[in-house]
């Protein structure tokens, strides 16, 4: 069976430009102040865009055994 | 605490970066790393070259060799490491200035000499780290600081002036795009002759305001939707082509390699 | 038996450097140094060592510095234009301690000036050529056995201190032809740069731990991985603006020449144990010196030499001791006086200084010496 996958932020390094939020499919993100926050993470889809997007490597996925 | 991506090719110690909220670099610096990743090349024999501007600070993040050198000069310093060190893998970064302005000599002839090296630059259309010069790949008529009432200068195509020169491989790949980019860089390094990658990077900060580009998630759609595929390019006329990224590999022609040549005159004497 | 070969200044230079284990070469053609070019040309794969001819003389010495980066000893040999050229990279080398040699053959400037001509235009250039603090080294050779000894001593000191080391020579070296007895294998020391023992699990790579000057680190592609740039840095290499950190590594950078000017400086003393004169002069100009001395030894006039070999940094101690002798010193050079300038720094009210300079492209002859010694 494959791991899941989960969602990590690390708003360190969150310079809040809103690229991931803005090319997510399913609407998961969203700035909160001038981080990114997971305002929806029921709805994510494990893509990955997110990651693959971040200028600033500060969204990622992991898998569960390594969070 | 970072991705294992980013925790096995980056100094993680000197991140955040440098680079402003949304720049393209961080995710075209990524697309890098997956690609060394996605090869499965030694760390300890791949060696990163960059120029100066704001592309070439990738050096100091990325966990190779590294050598942040002069302005303009990457490839030279490249071409020095690449000639006595054929069997190190040789990266050079650089930016639309540094690669064409100031080291635009160095390209030309680095293509010319097909040396193994893959050249990758970060091209954001201006210069960043002096605050939003017109570069001389600044579209025609758009503004920079010293281009206050627009640019009277035609841009240049990297990759094709990379082409005619001599390079035996070209693409073009785009910030947004990170999977193509990724793919092309990959296959950059893969290629055994000089190979060359235009990276289509975004400057919110100075290109994007100066020109009213929006945010830099505007300037990621604009990649987005006006990004054409280098296959469907090739059944379009020069005007539709106006203001658009043609991507994909754009270019690939065979050449001895020169180090490979040198070894064959060294071969000679060791008889 | 020793070999005895008849040679150029230029090719006596090339085969000093492959002697020294120099294995990268890269350069542009300028006349009078190109023979260099041609020698390495010929040379370098010979020996399993790498020539190459760049688009330009500032892509020779970025080539140059990048092959060093990897661990290989590494040339590149220009001329006065190419020598303004190369100082962009000349400092780079010397804030990130990249070892290598860069042989200026003078000719006479400014400008393109007269390519073909003798000239030692450039001794300030070498010094203050690129921008911002920093120190070097300056050697210049007055004979074809000095152009192929002296430039294994660059080499060594170049490894020993990692640092750029400018070999000074001039027209008149380059171009002659004498007879060198040629060094047998093992016969000249031959300095490689110190390295870690385990570069995988070796520390910082810029550290200076204990007061050392000189940085101890792997070359590329042995499992360091650390960052070499331009810009002021940490340990690590990384690019910081930390005033303190650039005040001590500048500083750092300058010491490490000057607590080792011992070991650095070499100069040659002449008939100085009764003279009132003391004509200094240097490289090519030496020549004529040599000549001038003997004649007017010959006429019963105590006049001696004082030759630094090594000319930047200066030997100024030892100046100074002679200033104190002599009534007069006559600084000889092929050009408006630029050490002369050194010279009247470190000599001050001792003693007397006199000129003999030469900017129109020939050269400074024995009987012009002697008249100018004659000089009341």
């Amino acid at each position: 069976m494959a791991a899941k996958k989960q969602l990590v932020i690390n708003t360190k390094w969150c310079k809040g430009c809103g690229v991931c939020a803005a090319f997510c499919p399913r609407g998961v993100l969203a700035l909160k102040g001038e981080k990114i926050q997971a305002v929806q993470p029921e709805s994510c889809i494990r893509c990955g865009l997110c990651e693959l997007r971040c200028p600033d490597y500060a969204i990622y996925l992991v898998e569960e055994e390594d969070a | 605490m970072a991705s294992k991506l980013i925790d096995k090719y980056f100094r993680e110690a000197h991140l955040p970066h440098i680079w402003c909220p949304g720049c393209g670099h961080g995710v075209l610096m990524r697309d890098v790393a997956q690609a060394v990743e996605n090869l499965g090349l030694d760390k300890d024999k791949v060696v990163l070259v960059s120029g100066i501007g704001c592309s070439s600070r990738a050096a100091g993040y990325m966990d190779f060799n590294t050598m942040h050198t002069t302005h303009g000069r990457a490839l030279a310093f490249a071409t020095g490491i690449k000639m006595a060190h054929p069997e190190l893998e040789v990266i050079v970064i650089m930016g639309d200035g540094d690669a064409s302005a100031i080291g635009g000599n160095h390209l030309i002839h680095a293509a010319r000499r097909n040396i193994g090296i893959t050249a990758i630059v970060f091209n954001n259309d201006i210069y960043g780290m002096t605050g939003g010069q017109y570069s001389p790949t600044t579209p025609y008529g758009e503004k920079g600081t010293t281009a206050p009432y627009g640019n009277i200068d035609r841009p240049f195509d990297i990759p094709k002036v990379a082409e005619a020169a001599g390079a035996t491989y070209t693409a073009r790949g785009t910030a947004y795009d990170a999977r193509l980019t990724t793919k092309l860089i990959e296959e950059g390094i893969r290629h055994k002759g000089f190979s060359i990658i235009e990276c289509a990077s975004i400057c919110p900060t100075y290109y994007g305001r100066k020109n009213k580009k929006g945010s830099a998630v505007d300037m990621y759609t604009w990649q987005k939707e006006n990004s054409i595929p280098a296959a469907k390019a090739k059944d379009m006329t020069p005007e539709e082509l106006e203001g658009k990224l043609v991507v994909g590999e754009l270019s690939r022609s065979e050449f001895p390699e020169l180090t490979e040549q040198y070894q064959k005159i060294i071969d000679k004497f060791q008889k | 038996m020793k070999q005895v070969k008849l040679m150029q200044g230029n090719e006596a230079c090339v085969e000093g450097a492959l002697y020294a284990g120099c294995r990268f070469y890269a350069g542009y053609p300028i006349t009078p140094s190109t023979e260099i070019a041609e020698g390495c040309a010929v040379r370098m794969p010979q020996v399993g060592g790498r020539f190459i001819q760049m688009e330009d003389e500032i892509a020779s010495c970025a080539a140059a510095i990048g092959a060093s980066a990897a661990g290989t000893k590494s040339m590149t040999a220009t001329s006065g234009p190419g020598f303004s050229l190369k100082q962009e990279n000349l400092g780079y080398a010397c804030l990130t301690e990249v070892p290598f040699v860069l042989v200026d053959v003078q000719r006479a400037g400014p400008s393109t000036g007269l390519p073909t001509s003798p000239s030692q235009g450039d001794m300030m250039q070498a010094k203050w050529g690129t921008h911002g603090d920093h120190p070097i080294i300056a050697i210049a050779p007055s004979t074809v056995e000095e152009c192929y000894k002296l430039c294994v001593r660059c080499f060594n000191l170049s490894e020993k201190y990692r640092t750029p080391v400018l070999f000074m020579m001039d027209e008149i070296v380059g171009h002659l032809r004498e007879s060198v007895e040629l060094p047998e294998d093992g016969e000249l020391e031959v300095i490689d740069r110190a390295a870690p023992a385990d570069p995988k699990n070796a520390g910082p790579a810029y550290a200076c731990p204990n007061g050392e000057l000189v940085p101890v680190m792997a070359p590329f592609g042995q499992g360091q991985r650390y960052n070499i740039t331009g810009l002021i840095h940490t340990d690590d290499g990384f690019p910081t603006n930390s005033n303190d950190i650039a005040d001590s590594q500048v500083r750092r950078l300058i010491r490490k020449i000057e607590e080792n000017r011992d070991d650095i400086i070499t100069y040659e003393e002449k008939d100085l144990e009764d003279a009132d004169t003391c004509i200094v002069c240097y490289g090519g100009t030496a020549r004529s010196v040599y000549s001038a001395v003997e004649t007017l030894r010959a006429e019963g006039k105590k006049v001696g030499i004082f030759r630094p070999i090594t000319v930047w940094p200066f030997p100024e101690k030892e100046l100074e001791a002679i200033s104190g002798k002599v009534k007069r010193i006559v600084v000889a050079e092929h050009n408006d006086g630029q050490i002369l300038l050194e010279v009247q720094r470190v000599v001050k009210d001792n003693c007397k200084v006199d000129f003999i300079g030469k900017i129109n492209g020939t050269v400074i002859t024995p009987d012009e010496i002697v008249a100018k010694v004659k000089e009341a």
